[in-house]
């Protein structure tokens, strides 16, 4: 069952769990850009993320406190976030651009005593004779519990969005800021909640890599996750399903380049290692080929900061 | 005066300032259940800041109001909606890419689930004469459509008070008389209407009483079946009105003419022009109609030059422009001025002496060897701030920060300042108050007169009447036979418009 030295089913298998963090975080970025706001600071909260989760889980033992200590951190990050665009009005890029390069030293700076130690192991959550299973046994019970939750939180930021009360009013503020005033919707209250929760989701996605995926700390672990969960939103079209397809293509072809470069393939590591971004390119011109912003789907105040005036 | 009983909602001594603006000050009136009541006033007259403070929007500094002779301080838009209060905005408050019923959802305190929703928006539509498919993307109603939407938001809280801010200025005649026969319809129901508009006319057809604002404060009431529309302008604008005065100048040679024009619309959801044709003469004014979208903003881009076709399709004076931009065609003697005031026809952050350089450099002169000669030009924008009537603190001021019929006179100002041989305007007067619109009505035939061929592109049957000599239809992109002015009736005109648009338009898509 190998084609070149790669088998299918561990392919897939584990580019489920290679997804983990770019789904979580992409999936909080959308619900964040949904509210009209562009946080480009994603990579920053995934490291903080990263760190807040493996200090909690070292020192407590429990990789389940670790996770909740890395949504925290991530939060506390996209706090900073929110209180200076919201509340001073600063602008979104900037600021967001601002808050990577600070999570990225702030993590590093936390995690100097931490190099080199084992965090305590996520094992999987089902019994081993459901994982035995051929085939079916590793893709589908093979799995830690994050990656189940990770599928959960897309089906339910995919129906909190389309089919309640408190989605409809996130999307409308994220459509126009000015109509939700007028309505008498509290904007920058929304967009707070939106961002902290976009926060969150990109902590517990940079919990997974130092808890899970590598699982150790190092300096700069998310390695450019943060920018692949941007690309993804804008891939998914803002639809939490498509986000799942794009995070699992983003890691499968993630996984797929290393399996390559450990099979020897003779194709130059560095092209393998560009095909994720050339990927989005072509996908996202493909898409914005000929049609307006309506067929991207994008937020229309995406992005803008609101002020009451009158 | 008025019977104590059947008051529904009465402002007492209400005062409410801003920074260096007076918005209201010591405001009284009252509304009594089931009345049309019109408040009238100027742009910056105040009537905008206080029915917000009647929809919870903003705060009285002081004063009061009593609802069925209770106090009433509604903190948020909610408290109002769950007192009887509804509002439809001036610029509609609707979310482009949601459907209708969404849309309706937003507006209510408890919406019921949206299956039911949507059976409730059919059966209102229905009562009230305004079809309306739940399941539609508000971005691709018509203007009229659009205003239904917020319209049956309204009516599916039963309000005991309506307030509607200008709701006429898109629509067509047709349009206007299924909303007035809605209004009274309600009215006779028992709701009170607060009904505020610029259009005279309309008021003086709909409304049982008027109370009219000045400089935020009430300057008079009047009884508007008893009055006339001057005697109402004139307690508006607090001094005498003319109406613009039209030079007969003579009809001179062809200055623009444009021929089988088809272009297709860059803009989502927009409307391709199709065979296009028409001419006009030095000195001759043509006027275009029609309800927005039906091609007005596609006929602007495409004469201005933001769109082109083969040469032969536009010319000016004789010369082939078609093929050119928009800084040629200036060049070759012809400006335009687009609708939308902010990010179109005005650099929002850029201050007016920018804004001005940005449209009258090639025309004016305004670069010496490639730099920008800013003392010219600061000239050129101060010239147009004074003799347009601009109200600004300076030309160096954002273009952002002027109110909407200011911009509007300095955007229109500075393309009629540059000797133009031949204008194009959409939406000359749009948001602008009566005296102003006036002014700058007045500046068109005053060019016209000098001999410039002038195309005014407007919603505004009354404004294109009063200064076109000849009128044509923009209907789906078609333009049709230009006619002269002179005879046309209204319902002829309405009948060109395409009757009741958007009457069809729903039913097609209930079928």
């Amino acid at each position: 069952m190998d084609f070149g030295g790669i088998n299918p089913v561990i392919l897939i298998a584990s580019l489920m769990v290679a997804s983990v963090p770019i789904l979580l975080a992409a999936l909080g970025e959308l619900v964040t850009e949904k509210a009209g706001v562009l946080n480009l600071g994603v990579e920053g909260m995934m490291i903080m993320g990263a760190i807040c989760g493996f200090i909690t889980a070292v020192h407590s033992g429990s990789p389940v406190a670790g996770f909740v200590g890395g949504a925290l951190g991530g939060a506390a990050l996209s706090l900073v976030f929110a209180f200076v665009t919201q509340v001073l009005l600063a602008n979104q890029v900037a600021t967001g651009l601002a808050l990577t390069l600070f999570g990225l030293g702030l993590s590093s700076l936390m995690g100097q005593n931490y190099n080199g130690i084992k965090p305590p192991l996520t094992g999987a959550l089902l019994p081993a004779t459901l994982r035995e299973i051929p085939v079916v046994g590793p893709i589908v019970f093979g799995h830690d519990w994050m990656v189940y939750l990770s599928i959960l939180v897309v089906a339910a930021v995919w129906w909190v969005l389309k089919a309640t009360r408190l989605g409809l009013i996130l999307r409308a503020v994220g459509e126009s800021h000015e109509a939700a005033h007028a309505l008498g919707y509290r904007v920058r209250l929304i967009r707070l909640g939106a961002i902290a929760f976009g926060g969150a989701l990109a902590g517990l996605g940079g919990a997974y890599i130092s808890l899970v995926r590598v699982p150790q700390w190092v300096d700069g672990i998310t390695a450019g996750a943060g920018w692949i969960a941007l690309a993804i939103v804008v891939f998914a079209s803002w639809k939490p399903w498509r986000a799942l397809i794009g995070a699992y293509l983003f890691g499968g072809i993630t996984v797929l380049q290393l399996n390559l470069q450990a099979a020897g393939s003779r194709i130059p590591v560095e092209y393998l290692s560009m095909s994720p971004y050339l990927v989005t390119i072509l996908v996202l011109v493909i898409m914005s080929s000929g049609r307006g912003r309506a067929a991207l789907n994008a937020p229309a105040a995406l992005g803008q900061n609101f002020h009451a005036t009158r | 005066m008025t019977d104590e009983r059947t008051v529904l909602l009465a402002v007492e001594g209400i005062t409410k300032t801003y920074p260096g603006v007076v918005a209201n000050s010591d405001v009284t009136f009252s509304i009594r259940r089931g009345e049309v009541h019109a408040l009238l006033g100027e742009n910056g007259a105040g009537k905008s800041t206080m029915v917000k403070m009647m929809y919870g929007l903003v705060k009285p500094d002081s004063g009061r109001m009593t609802w069925n002779g209770a106090a009433y301080t509604p903190g948020s838009p909610g408290e109002a909606r769950s007192t009887g209060v509804a509002m439809v905005f001036q610029h509609f408050s609707l979310f482009e890419a949601l459907n209708v019923a969404e849309n309706v959802a937003l507006g209510m305190e408890n919406p019921p689930p949206m299956k039911e929703l949507s059976a409730r928006i059919r059966a209102v539509s229905e009562e009230y004469g305004l079809p309306l498919d739940p399941s539609r993307m508000v971005g691709d109603l018509s203007a009229g459509e659009r205003q239904r939407v917020e319209i049956i938001r309204c009516l599916l809280q039963d309000p005991k008070l309506l307030i509607m801010d200008e709701p006429t200025s898109v629509l067509t005649p047709q349009e206007v008389e299924i909303l007035f026969k809605t209004l009274r319809q309600l009215s006779s129901e028992g709701t009170a209407i607060l009904y505020i508009s610029h259009k005279l006319e309309e008021i003086r057809s709909l409304c049982d009483a008027a109370t009219i604002l000045r400089r935020g404060k009430v300057v008079g009431t009047a009884d508007p079946r008893a009055s006339t529309a001057r005697e109402l302008a004139e307690m508006m604008v607090g001094a005498t009105l003319t109406p613009p005065a039209r030079r007969p100048g003579e009809k001179g040679k062809v200055m623009l003419g444009v021929s089988d024009l088809s272009v297709a619309s860059p803009i989502p959801f927009g409307t391709s022009l199709k065979n296009v044709a028409f001419t006009v003469a030095a000195g001759e004014v043509l006027g275009i109609a029609g309800v927005a979208g039906n091609g007005q903003d596609e006929l602007l881009l495409a004469l201005s030059g933001e769109l082109r076709a083969s040469p032969d399709r536009v010319r000016i004076d004789d010369a082939p422009v078609g093929d050119l931009g928009p800084i040629d065609r200036r060049r070759a003697g012809m400006v335009s001025a687009p609708e939308d005031r902010l990010g179109h026809a005005a650099a929002p952050d850029m201050s007016l002496i920018e804004n001005a350089f940005l449209t009258a450099q090639a025309r004016k002169g305004l670069t010496n060897k490639g730099f920008i000669d800013w003392p010219a030009t600061r000239a050129y924008a101060e010239a147009v701030i004074k003799d347009f009537d601009v109200r600004t603190p300076g030309a160096h001021v954002a273009a952002r920060a002027l109110s909407g019929g200011n911009l509007q006179k300095f955007v229109v100002g500075r393309e009629l300042m540059q000797a133009p041989k031949v204008i194009v305007i959409n939406q000359p007067t749009w948001g602008v108050d009566a005296a102003a619109a006036a002014s700058i009505r007045q500046a068109i035939l005053d060019r016209a007169a000098e001999g410039a061929a002038v195309v005014v592109i407007s919603q505004d049957l009354d404004e294109l009447l009063e200064i076109a000599d000849r009128f044509a239809v923009l209907n789906e992109g078609r333009l049709t036979q230009p006619r002269p002015v002179e005879g046309l009736t209204i319902d002829e005109i309405g009948l060109m418009m395409g009757g009741a648009h958007g009457m069809e338009v729903a039913h097609h898509a209930e079928a």
